[in-house]
């Protein structure tokens, strides 16, 4: 008994054929879109690699990368089937590839899963990796002269100003680095060697922020230095100050930015999925009623589709007893000649 | 017939969505912006993008309808019509690109004041209606990367601490109050969104003209601590890159919309030509002016006459048929002996 039977008349055939080559179409629009969303992804992490100390994983935008080629290339092909399918002269060279060109849509859904799989979990990682970056980003603040970190001080600043973030967990951060360099402190004042002498590193740390941690959207013009001192500055409280510089640690901030949009990209992957297993059916049902017709020079008559040959069951127990005996000939034979040597 | 109504109607959309790019653009700073005379480019842009996608439908129409003998009669009369509204909207075109050009002065003084207001008030954060002066000036130094109106030294001559954050009773305080007539608070310091983050050093904002304030400063010589354009010069430059880059784009719609007038006119005097002939389907000649140009400027300047002269002896009305007349280009049709017919 086959799987979900349906009756194909010409016209019902023609209007399937139709339908599924524009969504066919379609799902190369969204593999197209895919890949582009895997490139995009891939500039935006490279953008942040100096927050992440350069050790974030590629894996996820490569993937999506060969992921939406792939969906384009498949959907492409399904797409030309569909078209020739109405011509039987054209239909006659792709019909030995179907077979295996269903099995590699299976396959290919399971693919997309697990990149979607993918998309959900390796936020953790990405969080992981910018709670480290931003830690180092933060102590190498002030070394403008060493190369290779001349520009850390930057983009940590425009990072601070385009994220609205201050500090890794919140402003605090800065108060246990220094991010003045030495070679922009009077060594001979007395104020500054008290600071250094005051902690057991001889750093020069201060309870101040840089200026990127200001809130444009404050009343009052930014205080940047003796934050935690209210008598330093007129008609100042720090417990009460919300406005002065960003609350927020940039480590939440950039988390949240690459989170939503490894959500958005997982939605839309699972959607192609989705999407995918629709064209699928569409196909199994064209090429059966196709296949099925009872008589194949007259186009008119009427002719069954279906899903699957026979029910879910006997599919499955067909598929598993195919995968045995390609197992088991070779069983088969070690016994035979393990018998032969025997006797 | 379907891929020309396609591209005409491009040209249209592309010329409107310029348009409200632009006024997006300049409405996005209308704070800094003290008239919108400049305002004038993107509205003649929307106005002739949405006349031009109008003009274009109305000619894929008269396409279409030549090739039926019946159905063209009807477009005789507003031809003529057309013709003078399209080559209306090109002069209108070929204004835009003339103004984006000439209003460059008038865009700077309006700049020049506008920004003036927002420094002078840019402590005003209690005061309804200014409120927000400081964010969008703190914003728009940041964003532009700028710092003042011609330079920094603008906001030594302001005060822009608001007197709320200012200790009135300190020694400082008053001694730099009673330092100047207006009794303003003046500071050689600026706000911390001119702070270049490409500056090596911590940025330092105040006391800025005292070399001796700051440990290895010397102000003549330091070039990245502070923003050094002006944010007039910033904006300016800003849109004029604007328009410059949607000039050449104006320039090719201007060149495609008279290609249309010009094909347009060849296909009208061809059909009506073929509609005088006994048999349609001969050929006929198209033409752009029944006569030459300057027998055609002569006659012309007749009829105005004879119209004045009518007017003038006689106050009723006569009956004057003018024709559409153009600017020859060079062209030809194809030729049969058979005589141009009078419209």
């Amino acid at each position: 008994m086959p799987l979900m039977p349906v009756k194909f008349t010409l016209q019902k055939r023609v209007k399937l054929a139709q339908g599924l080559w524009m969504l066919y179409w379609v799902s190369v629009i969204v593999g197209i879109l895919i890949f582009s969303l895997g490139i995009f992804f891939k500039v935006e992490l490279r953008k942040r690699s100096e927050m992440m100390d350069n050790n974030e994983s590629h894996l996820v935008p490569n993937l999506l990368i060969l992921v939406g080629l792939l969906t384009c290339g498949f959907n492409a092909f399904g797409g030309k089937v569909c078209h020739d399918s109405l011509d039987p002269m054209k239909y006659t060279k792709w019909k030995p590839m179907l077979k295996q060109y269903f099995m590699a849509g299976l396959g290919f859904n399971v693919v997309l899963l697990v990149v979607a799989l993918l998309c959900f979990l390796m936020q953790f990682s990405v969080y992981l990796t910018l709670a480290d970056g931003l830690k180092y980003s933060i102590r190498f603040y002030k070394d403008t002269d060493t190369p290779g970190r001349c520009f850390m001080k930057r983009t940590l600043d425009m990072t601070q100003i385009e994220f609205r973030c201050c500090g890794n967990n919140n402003f605090r951060d800065w108060f246990e680095v220094q991010w003045i360099s030495n070679r922009y402190l009077d060594m001979s004042n007395d104020e500054v060697k008290d600071r250094v002498l005051s902690n057991v590193e001889g750093k020069y740390l201060m309870d101040s922020v840089p200026f990127s941690c200001c809130n444009p959207g404050s009343p009052r013009p930014c205080i940047q230095h003796h934050l935690t001192n209210s008598s330093a500055h007129y008609d100042y409280d720090l417990r009460i100050e919300e406005l002065n510089i960003w609350t927020r640690g940039c480590r939440e901030a950039l988390f949240s930015y690459f989170s939503y949009m490894m959500n958005s990209i997982g939605a839309l992957v699972l959607f192609t999925i989705l999407l995918e297993s629709t064209d699928m059916a569409g196909l199994k049902y064209l090429t059966t009623s196709l296949e099925a017709m009872a008589d194949p020079e007259n186009p008119e008559c009427e002719s069954e589709g279906w899903l699957l040959e026979k029910s879910v069951k006997e599919t499955v127990a067909e598929a598993l007893g195919k995968v045995k005996a390609l197992v088991k000939p070779n069983q088969v034979q070690e016994g035979e000649e393990g018998a032969a040597p025997a006797t | 017939a379907m891929l020309l109504k396609i591209k005409f109607m491009m040209c249209g959309a592309f010329v409107f969505s310029l348009g409200v790019y632009l006024k997006i653009e300049l409405l996005r700073r209308a704070e800094v912006m003290e008239n919108t005379e400049i305002h004038v480019v993107p509205n003649i842009l929307l106005l002739v993008g949405l006349a031009s996608m109008g003009t274009n439908w109305m000619a894929s129409r008269v396409c279409q309808d030549s090739m039926d003998m019946s159905r063209f009669p009807r477009w005789k009369v507003l031809l003529l019509a057309w013709f003078a509204v399209a080559a209306l909207l090109c002069c209108l075109l070929v204004a835009v690109v003339v103004l984006s050009y000439a209003l460059q002065g008038r865009l700077e003084e309006s700049l020049k004041i506008g920004l003036r207001n927002g420094i002078r008030f840019y402590k005003d954060t209690d005061v309804p209606g200014r409120c927000f002066q400081k964010e969008t000036i703190d914003r728009l130094q940041i964003e532009f990367r700028c710092c003042g109106n011609n330079n920094y030294k603008d906001w030594f001559e302001v005060q822009w601490v608001s007197n709320r954050y200012l200790d009135l009773t300190s020694k400082d305080v008053k001694d730099r109050i009673r330092s100047n007539v207006d009794g303003r608070f003046l500071l050689d310091g600026v706000p911390f969104s001119c702070c270049n983050p490409a500056s090596p050093r911590p940025c330092l904002q105040y006391q800025l003209t005292d070399n001796h304030a700051h440990f290895n400063y010397e102000y003549q010589t330091e070039e990245l601590n502070l923003y050094a354009r002006g944010c007039r010069q910033a904006l300016t430059d800003y849109y004029m890159g604007l328009m410059n880059s949607t000039g050449p784009g104006v320039l090719s719609v201007i060149l495609i919309q008279i290609s249309v007038i010009v094909s347009l006119r060849y296909l009208q005097t061809a059909v009506e030509g073929a509609m005088a002939l006994e048999n349609p389907e001969d050929e006929s000649v198209g033409y752009l002016l029944e006569k030459g140009l300057k027998e055609t400027f002569e006659e012309l300047k007749a009829k105005v006459l004879d119209m004045v002269k009518l007017a003038q002896v006689d106050p009723t009305t006569s009956e004057v048929s003018p024709e559409a007349q153009e600017a020859e280009k060079g062209d030809n049709a194809t030729k049969t002996p058979s005589p141009p017919p009078a419209s």
